[in-house]
């Protein structure tokens, strides 16, 4: 109980330093709650058979949704119930699309914040599909700041833009890879 | 694309963060209700009597103590809504308040008007003009409040698109009431409720497919 107070308010401080603009703590925001995120969806989705890449995929979904409605977290309020409902509002989709019975076990959902970071293989866990919906220069410079780890002033100097149509590019394909996780069809 | 790379992906994205919900939603709120006061003054504006009534006629002045009743826990049941940890708590509770006086309101009546004039105060003059203007006049702050809303997340699109119809009904009735000459609570529980619950269903249609995030 005490473990997990003291991780929520820690991420509720890198939140509030990373939404005025502190990309180190926003960075390790995000690992931090990926792992936790990885082992609580994969609990969550355990009873209803799916692949642990399935799993991985909604820990993407997640962390996009964390990242694109970042402002619908109020400040005065601890912030781990809010990931908590967006982690459960995708893991209910993911079910949905599957076409299986909505049965997101929300109790064991209020644990979540407790469980360790259980490191695996599936962080490196490679959903390439999604980025198939990224076209042309969109999915080039996404490639060049996820995967080769270019900052958008490399990427805009080395591609002939402005480092303000990079960014915007940027944005538009993360809101767009959300996008694509809602339309993703049922395998 | 792994999940290490999105990660990179999106902190390099950090700068992009918007305005904090809440101040969306007051913001929306305000253009929708001048919106919807030119869209009010332009079709209808407000009966002759008015400055009469509005400090002379209890019935009169209870149609903004309904309306806005409304409107008031409506707003706050949006801002709440508008998040996915959100839920509508105490603000339920205040929603059932306005109901509450409306019966209250339709006793005294009773007690004031004769039965055998029952039927002309519930249908007064105008019902189906009632019906029509205030789904009409809601049409612009629903629209200010669903945009905003789509900047949201909210955990029940349909809930959420409910309550932005129920707060923009809510608006349209309080307009609508300045030019109508019906102030009977009889009147008022038939067609200003049927126009705020018309307004309220297709707010909830709207939100279902609109609202998801």
């Amino acid at each position: 109980m005490q473990d997990r107070r003291a991780r929520e308010n820690e991420w509720s401080q890198l939140m509030r330093a990373a939404i005025s603009g502190d990309g180190v703590a926003y960075q390790r925001l995000l690992n931090d709650l990926s792992r936790v995120l990885r082992a609580s969806v994969r609990r969550g989705l355990g009873g209803s058979d799916l692949p642990a890449s399935d799993a991985e995929d909604v820990v993407q979904e997640v962390v996009l949704a964390i990242h694109l409605k970042r402002h619908t977290w109020d400040q005065s309020k601890p912030i781990g119930p809010w990931i908590m409902a967006i982690t459960r509002n995708k893991m209910i989709d993911e079910i949905r699309r599957r076409g299986r019975r909505t049965e997101v076990p929300i109790e064991g959902m209020l644990e979540f914040l407790e469980a360790g970071g259980q490191d695996d293989a599936m962080h490196a866990y490679d959903a390439g599909r999604v980025l198939n919906g990224l076209k042309g220069k969109n999915r080039e410079i996404v490639q060049a700041i996820a995967i080769d780890g270019h900052t958008a002033k490399d990427v805009a100097d080395r591609m002939g833009m402005t480092e303000v149509a990079v960014r915007v590019s940027l944005h538009r394909s993360l809101k767009t890879l959300s996008d694509t996780y809602q339309e993703k069809p049922a395998t | 694309m792994k999940t290490d790379d999105l990660i990179r992906a999106v902190v390099a994205d950090n700068a992009s963060v918007k305005a904090p919900i809440s101040r969306t939603l007051w913001l929306a709120l305000g253009a929708g209700l001048v919106l919807a006061m030119a869209h009010f003054f332009s079709l209808l504006g407000v009966r002759s009597d008015f400055a009469h009534a509005i400090t002379h006629d209890p019935r009169f002045m209870f149609k903004f103590v309904f309306t806005l009743g409304l409107a008031i826990p409506a707003a706050l049941l949006v801002l709440r809504l508008a998040r996915p940890d959100g839920a509508a708590g105490w603000t339920k509770w205040f929603l059932m308040l306005p109901p509450l006086l409306l019966a209250g309101a339709i006793i005294l009546e009773m007690q004031a008007v004769p039965s055998d004039h029952w039927a002309v105060s519930a249908f007064g003059s105008m019902p189906v003009a009632c019906m029509k203007y205030i789904p009409i006049l809601s049409v612009a702050p629903f629209a200010a409040i669903l945009y905003a809303l789509r900047q949201g997340a909210p955990a029940h699109p349909a809930a959420a698109g409910a309550a932005a119809g129920l707060l923009s009904g809510a608006i349209g009735a309080a307009l609508y009431a300045t030019f109508c000459v019906d102030d009977s609570p009889m009147f008022l529980a038939i067609w200003y409720v049927a126009g705020i619950t018309i307004v309220s269903a297709l707010g909830a249609l709207v939100g279902s497919r609109l609202l998801k995030w």
